[in-house]
C-alpha cells in the first residue's frame, strides 16, 4: 500500500489585498495529523481553504504524493468548516444521503477504498440516529455539527481538513469525534486540523502560524517571487 | 449518474419547499399579467395585439424573482464550498441546478400561460403559439439568469443587481420569443425563422450559461 504525503512548500495567500499567509511549509503523511495552531486571525482557516482549493494561493506548491494522479488535492479531501452545509427543510437522512450520493469517493493509498459506514450507522455512531426523519432545521447547533461530521464517515476520502472541529460540541460528542478522527488516522488517513484548543490525537505534528509581519508585506511588493524560486532551487539541490 | 439524479431531486424538492415554491412564481406572473389591462384600458383589440408581449415580460420577471437564491442559499450554508470541491464537474452541477429550478418554477409558468392568455384576449392559435414559445424560450431565461446568479452570489442583496445584469441579456430572447408568437398568429410562414432563432438562443444558453456561472462560482470562495 503506497503512502500518501501532503507537501506544502512556500505557500502564501492573500485575502482582501492583505497577505495572511507567507512561506508556510509542512509535510504530513498517512497515519499522521497536523495541528495548525495560532491566535485568532492568523490564517488557520485560510490555510485549510487554500489546501481545499477554495481560495487561490498567491505562491508556493501543494502536492499530494501517492494519490490518484488525475485528481486534485481537494478531490482527495473532506473539508469540515464552520458551516454545516445542511438544508433545514430536508430531513437529517435526506441531507446525509445526498452528500453520500454526490461526493465522489477517493481511494486511500494503494487504490483501496476504505469501508465506509452506511448513513444510519454513521448517525448512530454520532448519537443522532433518533433524529433521522426530523427536518435538519429542528436540530440544535451541536446536533447539526454532528450531522455534518457524519458526511465524513459515509464517503471515504483520505484527507480530512478540519476547521475548529470541536466547536459547539459537548464533552461527550467531542470524545466521540476525537475517537473517529483517531480511527481515521489509524486506518491510514491524513488529518489537517486548525484549532486553538488542544486536541488529543495520535501521531501529531504541530504547525505554529504567526502573524505575517510588515516586513513580509514589503516582500509581497517585489521580492517574494524571487524568494520562492530560491527555495525551489534549494530543494532541487 | 446517480449523483445527478440525487442533485436534481434535492434541488427540485428544495425549490418546492422554500417559500411556496412554484405557486409564488405563478401568482406573481398572474399579478403582472392582470395589471396590464388596468393600465392599458379595456381595449380588447389592443390587448390581444400586445398580449404575447405581456405574457413574455410577465414570464421574464417571474423567472428573475427566485433566481437570486439559486446559488446564494448554497453559499450561505456552506454547501457551495462542498459542491465546488466535490470532484464533480461544476458545469454539470450548474446545469442540473438550472434544470431543477426550471422544472420547479419555470414549467409551472408555462403551464399557467394558456389560462393567463385568456386575460389578455388571445385567440386559440395565439395561445398555442405563446405557450410553445415560452416552453422553448423560458429555459434560456433561467440559464442566462444563472450567470447573473453566479456573479452576484456573494452579495447580500444581489437580487436587484441580478435583474439589472440579466434583463439586457434577455432582450434577444424576448425579441425572438415575442416575434415568433405574434408573427405566427398572422402568417404561419413568418413563424419559423424567429422560432428557430429562439431555439438557437436556448441551445446557446445551455452551453454558455453553465460555463460562465461555474467560472463565477469557482472564484466566489475568496
Amino acid at each position: 500500500m503506497n503512502q500518501l504525503k501532503l507537501i506544502c512548500q512556500g505557500v502564501a495567500c492573500d485575502r482582501g489585498g492583505r497577505r495572511v499567509l507567507n512561506h508556510v511549509d509542512f509535510e504530513v503523511g498517512s497515519s499522521e495529523a497536523l495541528i495548525v495552531q495560532g491566535p485568532n486571525g492568523v490564517g488557520k482557516s485560510s490555510l485549510l481553504r487554500v489546501i481545499a482549493g477554495l481560495v487561490a494561493k498567491a505562491n508556493g506548491t501543494i502536492e499530494l504524493e501517492g494519490g490518484m494522479p488525475e485528481r486534485s488535492v481537494a478531490e482527495h479531501s473532506h473539508y469540515f468548516g464552520h458551516l454545516d452545509a445542511l438544508k433545514p427543510l430536508q430531513s437529517v437522512l435526506e441531507n446525509l444521503s445526498f452528500w453520500r450520493d454526490f461526493f465522489e469517493p477517493a481511494a486511500f493509498g494503494g487504490g483501496k477504498v476504505r469501508e465506509s459506514m452506511s448513513e444510519l450507522e454513521a448517525l448512530d455512531t454520532l448519537g443522532i440516529a433518533h433524529t433521522a426523519s426530523l427536518p435538519a432545521g429542528y436540530l440544535s447547533a451541536g446536533q447539526r455539527r454532528r450531522l455534518s461530521v457524519a458526511r465524513l464517515l459515509v464517503v471515504p476520502r483520505p484527507i480530512w481538513l478540519l476547521d475548529e472541529p470541536t466547536s459547539a460540541l459537548d464533552k461527550a460528542s467531542e470524545e466521540v469525534l476525537l475517537g473517529l478522527i483517531a480511527d481515521h488516522i489509524h486506518a491510514g488517513g491524513l488529518v489537517v486540523a486548525a484549532t486553538h484548543l488542544p486536541l488529543n490525537l495520535p501521531n501529531t505534528k504541530f504547525l505554529n502560524l504567526s502573524p505575517v509581519t510588515t516586513e513580509s508585506e514589503h516582500m509581497f511588493a517585489g521580492a517574494d517571487l524571487d524568494d520562492y524560486f530560491d527555495e525551489d532551487e534549494q530543494d532541487e539541490g | 449518474m446517480s449523483w445527478m439524479k440525487s442533485l436534481f431531486v434535492r434541488e427540485y424538492q428544495l425549490a418546492n419547499r422554500v417559500g411556496g415554491g412554484a405557486l409564488i412564481g405563478v401568482l406573481f406572473f398572474l399579478a403582472v399579467v392582470t395589471i396590464f389591462p388596468f393600465g392599458v384600458g379595456p381595449d380588447m383589440i389592443l390587448l390581444s395585439r400586445i398580449g404575447a408581449a405581456i405574457l413574455w415580460i410577465g414570464a421574464l420577471l417571474s423567472t428573475l424573482l427566485g433566481l437570486d437564491r439559486l446559488f446564494q442559499a448554497d453559499r450561505e450554508d456552506g454547501s457551495l464550498e462542498l459542491l465546488v470541491m466535490s470532484g464533480r464537474s461544476l458545469e454539470l452541477v450548474v446545469l442540473i441546478k438550472c434544470a431543477a429550478h426550471w422544472a420547479a418554477t419555470g414549467l409551472p409558468l408555462v403551464l399557467a400561460t394558456p389560462v393567463l392568455s385568456l386575460f389578455v384576449g388571445l385567440d386559440f392559435q395565439s395561445i398555442v403559439l405563446v405557450t410553445l414559445t415560452l416552453l422553448v424560450g423560458a429555459p434560456a431565461l433561467t440559464l442566462v439568469g444563472a450567470v447573473g446568479a453566479g456573479v452576484t452570489v456573494s452579495m447580500r442583496r444581489g437580487g436587484v443587481l441580478l435583474s439589472i445584469l440579466v434583463i439586457p441579456l434577455a432582450i434577444p430572447i424576448l425579441i425572438f420569443g415575442v416575434s415568433a408568437a405574434t408573427a405566427g398568429a398572422i402568417d404561419s410562414n413568418n413563424f419559423l425563422v424567429p422560432f428557430l432563432f429562439l431555439c438557437a438562443l436556448t441551445l446557446f444558453g445551455l452551453v454558455v450559461g453553465p460555463l460562465a456561472a461555474a467560472a463565477a462560482l469557482r472564484v466566489s470562495g475568496d
